[in-house]
């Protein structure tokens, strides 16, 4: 059967890993190829590069990147950030991108999910939704998780895969950051909604937030978080390791 | 020199990467003659059998291939390159394949329901017991995690049957006749695995 994935996250800005990393081993440790490297020799199922440039010439870096971590990198490549365009989609599948996220500019033109899948697949269109609860309600959030949309989050998730998304990327915002786990009541809502792999982003602290999110919700396909990997709180080999114990399927 | 075929389906980039990487010459053609001259060919392929089956037909490239593997060069298809080596599937109407492997491209069955197609992501490989372990995993062993992403699979090829993969049923994971080799998943996506299948097949 499929193993469940781990999914290291990296954000790039001007063509540099942001948030600090310290891996012993790593000469350049905000240096995106390096990290990537680094990663898919130690146990990652594939990875997620962001882009979080605002400038042309940052993007212009971001794509050399993705070339040179492609050409030495081969496990699946997901890139994020700044996706408006089909033109957008080829760009970075070009460069060696297999999937391609949309988050901001799918809300301002839902059609993007459906022209993307139709020319590239469903396989390749993963919508990514930053979510948080206003008045109880789970609400969609744009620009990073600035802006309310006012958008029904469940809602809009379903029209997504309608419209051709292949994955969900679900980032829960209240959970984001604290570090107690997965936010797993809004996973558990979209995993019921939706007949497409659903990836956990947002609140892993430590390894038995992974084991809790797998055994609870056997229908999550992955598990996403950055920080806690970059900062070597949690090593993926051992995460890997532990998972197995708890009889949950991974690639070793 | 590996002749990747270039009939203008999908995103050649990362295959042609993982041959530079494991130091082989390669070139992605959609030139005859230089198919014709490469000493191996990998038939890649994403997308729809029908649109790619045309493809290859009206590029003539299909015709090339075919001359060249009853010549006895190694070829390799992967995932619907693979599947287009069959003699026919049945992905939205029933078309023709090249005919290399004996059996047909049917849909994942998914007959309880529960199953999220396509078939994406990592699953490890089963060697079927009647067959010595194909040439092309002398590097890998049984058990070992490839990439997949498909909705459809090889069917009714038992006696080319190279690998197998359970997802509520036991699906084709690759296929081997003589020297034509097939992969459903994606080699260039796996990791070290993937790498050491590919070397394998270079080695050939």
């Amino acid at each position: 059967m499929i193993s469940k994935r781990i999914i290291p996250c990296l954000d790039v800005k001007d063509g540099r890993v942001v948030k600090g990393v310290n891996f012993k081993g790593l000469n350049d440790v905000s240096s995106p190829v390096e990290l990537a490297r680094y990663y898919s020799e130690n146990g990652a199922d594939e990875l997620v590069f962001y882009d979080i440039t605002a400038s042309a010439e940052g993007r212009k870096l971001f794509t050399d990147i993705l070339v040179e971590s492609a050409s030495q990198i081969f496990i699946p490549l997901t890139v994020g950030g700044g996706i408006n365009t089909v033109d957008d989609f080829d760009r970075v599948l070009k460069c060696g991108a297999d999937k391609v996220s949309v988050n901001s500019g799918a809300i301002k033109n839902p059609n993007l999910i459906y022209e993307a899948a139709k020319k590239y697949g469903s396989q390749c269109v993963v919508i990514s939704a930053d979510v948080k609860r206003v008045d109880g309600k789970f609400t969609v959030f744009a620009k990073g998780g600035r802006e309310n949309t006012g958008l029904d989050a469940l809602k809009w998730i379903k029209k997504c895969v309608d419209l051709g998304a292949g994955e969900v990327v679900l980032n829960s915002i209240d959970t984001d950051g604290v570090k107690q786990g997965f936010d797993l009541e809004m996973l558990e809502a979209v995993c019921e909604l939706v007949n497409v792999p659903v990836i956990a982003s947002g609140g892993a602290g430590k390894e038995s937030d992974f084991i809790e999110l797998f055994k609870t919700l056997p229908k999550v396909d992955a598990g996403l978080a950055a920080s806690i990997f970059h900062f070597g709180e949690v090593q993926i080999p051992h995460l890997k390791e532990t998972l197995a114990k708890e009889n949950i399927l991974v690639r070793r | 020199m590996i002749a990747i075929v270039d009939y203008g389906v999908g995103n050649l980039f990362s295959l042609k990467s993982s041959f530079s990487f494991i130091g082989e010459d390669v070139v992605v053609t959609g030139d005859a003659d230089t198919i014709r001259k490469s000493d191996k060919i990998i038939l890649p392929g994403v997308g729809a059998f029908e649109d790619a089956a045309r493809k290859l037909k009206e590029s003539g490239l299909g015709t090339v291939v075919m001359e060249e593997a009853k010549k006895g060069k190694p070829l390799l298809g992967i995932c619907l390159g693979m599947q287009l080596l069959f003699e026919k599937s049945y992905e939205f109407g029933t078309h023709e394949g090249l005919g290399l492997i004996k059996g047909e491209i049917i849909p994942i069955k998914n007959t309880t329901g529960t199953l999220k197609i396509p078939h994406m992501g990592w699953n490890n490989l089963i060697f079927p017991k009647n067959r010595p372990v194909c040439p092309i995993f002398k590097y890998i062993k049984e058990g070992d995690s490839v990439y997949f992403v498909h909705s459809f699979y090889g069917a009714s090829c038992d006696k080319s049957v190279a690998a197998l993969a359970e997802y509520g049923e036991l699906l084709t994971a690759a296929v081997w006749d003589g020297n034509v080799y097939g992969t459903q998943f994606h080699p260039e996506k796996s990791g070290k695995v993937g790498l050491n299948i590919l070397k394998a097949f270079c080695e050939l």
